[in-house]
């Protein structure tokens, strides 16, 4: 069995690469949420819920909108496809909003749709829902990216046959930095359809996924 | 599944601070669930499943004195005293060593140290110390794990998710032990968030139960001890066999309504270990006591073909415990195989799922060989694992 990267992307600095194409590039934008509004806008995607997102979540879900353009899962069954991600801060960009509504026992105002963000595998859940995913997740933090934890977990999935294609990466956002990369890892001999025709796949490696993300 | 054995393991909650402590007061009926009013935790009073400060302050210095550590207890987090003081008393058989490469070891929270985010902790912590992987370096350091921590947050599936991925591990031969730690405190950011949800229960939680009201938050720490070789505790061998994660892909904050991806998970774990419906003995359920989650969870086990087979859900003993629930709930259900005996479901009376389950009304003695222990979480995420004896 060869597992092959058949699809990125990498959103970071203001950049967006898929597939080793920059796709988006604007030097002066200074508030990442302008960066994420935009990048949603430039892809003319229409999905009213992503406006109820926290930034992490819209990351993730961009992110995956991004690579998936370029490819194929629809014939994959649902039950077949993973998501596993992971990030240095958890859902702390989230945590300290919902923190700011609790400090002060005058104005004090919890929120369930802030709150329900504070828990960082809620962007794997935005990632299903919008794909119809089903397969295995799971959510891991570590302080900086470790590709090996990545490669080693997704590799077991595969060989146990409980993913036949599977998402994986890294959503870290935290205030105004981001550094988010998204890939789709296949079985070669399953593989369903080529991405597109410049983008060769790689081999799903620790050195392949640290390489995307030291590179773009 | 290759053999991936059960060797030690402790639980810390409101009813104790070992496995025994713990299951000896459910064997007794004895809630750990009662009204708090803590203006530190929440501006009203709320129903809570808290451990006890001034014995875990009193063991966790005869800890420090017993490793000859330096450090202060100030030093550490509640969070971090719980985590210290449950892997001590698992790794107290002495039969896997932290210092060995081969032996992998693994944290699950939800929130880790979340409440050094209030302004009177900022003295005494750094800024760093609400990163869950600071928290993970202070434990590592303690024991000497010669691994960093990998370090699972994956809402309330996260305990069982981190034995789930223990086992894997093992089975792949990657390792050959683990130490699976999983713990969360009750804390103002959390219960104001699911006050927020209206999810709590004014009175103890009722798992399963007609006139159910919601969840009862509690605090809490557990840890298993795994390795690929037996170990020499007495009594029979206890292993994880089969274990699963799926999605609903429905929902961030509510179940799926018919809890077929459960059931996927359910029946993705069985088949693993090569178990079929008429081998299961017991169902360790998720079993929040809020209205969609039983409901949700009484379909799946349908769907499954398990309605006849005996289950209960622990929080109502010991509320819901978050990162620690997976691993302490696991670490009952393995007390339940080793003793042969079904503890009642605290807090049942009249079913009130759509599902006819066989909820465990009176502790039981009967032979017990194997068991599913299942959660579920927001994020629409769902886990399963098998226990069994061999």
């Amino acid at each position: 069995m060869e597992l092959l990267i058949t699809s990125y992307s990498h959103l970071h600095d203001n950049k967006v690469v898929v597939n080793d194409r920059l796709v988006f590039y604007q030097e002066n934008i200074l508030k990442f949420a302008d960066f994420i509004k935009s990048v949603y806008k430039q892809e003319q995607i229409t999905y009213p819920k992503f406006y109820k997102m926290d930034f992490m979540s819209k990351t993730g879900f961009l992110a995956a909108e991004l690579l998936l353009k370029e490819t194929t899962v629809a014939g994959y069954c649902p039950e077949s496809v993973g998501v596993i991600l992971s990030n240095s801060s958890s859902s702390l960009d989230t945590d300290i909003a919902h923190n700011e509504t609790i400090k002060n026992r005058s104005g004090y105002f919890p929120s369930p749709s802030v709150f329900v963000y504070t828990l960082p595998n809620i962007v794997i859940g935005e990632i299903c829902i919008r794909n119809n995913f089903k397969g295995e997740n799971a959510f891991f933090i570590s302080e900086t990216f470790n590709g090996k934890l990545l490669v080693d977990y997704v590799e077991e999935l595969f060989i146990n046959k409980r993913v036949e294609a599977c998402l994986c990466g890294w959503i870290e956002v935290l205030g105004n930095n981001c550094n988010a990369l998204m890939a789709l890892v296949e079985n070669s001999e399953l593989r369903q359809q080529q991405a597109d025709g410049n983008y060769k796949p790689i081999p799903f490696n620790a050195e392949n996924l640290n390489l995307i993300m030291s590179r773009n | 599944m290759k053999s991936v054995y059960i060797l030690s393991d402790n639980i810390i909650t409101s009813l104790g601070f070992t496995t025994a402590e713990n299951t000896a007061a459910i064997e007794n009926g004895v809630v750990g669930i009662r009204e708090v009013d803590d203006p530190a935790l929440y501006p009203s009073a709320v129903q809570l499943s808290l451990v006890n400060s001034l014995l875990l302050e009193e063991k966790f210095a005869a800890v420090l004195a017993t490793l000859h550590k330096k450090n202060p207890a100030s030093s550490f987090t509640r969070l971090e005293k719980m985590f210290i003081l449950s892997i001590h008393e698992a790794l107290n058989t002495r039969q896997v060593s932290p210092g060995d490469p081969r032996t992998l070891f693994i944290i699950s929270t939800t929130k880790g140290n979340v409440n050094l985010l209030e302004n009177q902790y900022r003295a005494t912590f750094s800024h760093k110390r609400v990163y869950l992987w600071e928290l993970g370096r202070t434990i590592q350091q303690f024991f000497g794990f010669a691994n960093k921590p990998l370090i699972v947050s994956n809402a309330c599936i996260s305990g069982v998710m981190a034995l789930m991925t223990a086992a894997r591990f093992l089975h792949s031969g990657a390792y050959d032990h683990a130490v699976v730690t999983g713990g969360d405190i009750a804390s103002e950011f959390v219960i104001s968030g699911f006050q927020s949800f209206q999810a709590l229960s004014p009175a103890p939680c009722k798992p399963f139960d007609l006139n159910r009201t919601g969840l009862s938050l509690g605090e809490g720490c557990g840890t298993m001890i795994l390795s690929v070789v037996p170990g020499n505790s007495d009594g029979p061998s206890i292993r994880v066999t089969g274990a699963a994660t799926t999605n609903d892909a429905n929902h961030i904050s509510g179940p799926s309504r018919t809890g077929q991806e459960l059931a996927t998970a359910m029946k993705l774990a069985m088949n693993q270990a090569g178990l079929g419906t008429g081998d299961i003995d017991y169902i360790c359920a998720h079993g929040t006591a809020t209205s969609f989650n039983d409901e949700m969870e009484s379909k799946s086990i349908d769907l499954c073909g398990l309605t006849q087979v005996p289950v209960n859900s622990f929080k109502g003993y010991w509320g819901h415990t978050l990162g620690a629930a997976g691993i302490i709930e696991s670490v009952a259900a393995v007390s339940s195989l080793r003793k042969n005996m079904l503890y009642r479901s605290a807090g049942f009376e009249t079913l009130g799922v759509p599902s006819p389950l066989n909820v465990i009304g009176t502790n039981l003695s009967t032979p017990l060989q194997a068991c599913i222990k299942t959660a579920s979480g927001f994020g629409g995420c769902n886990a399963a694992i098998t226990i069994q004896k061999k």
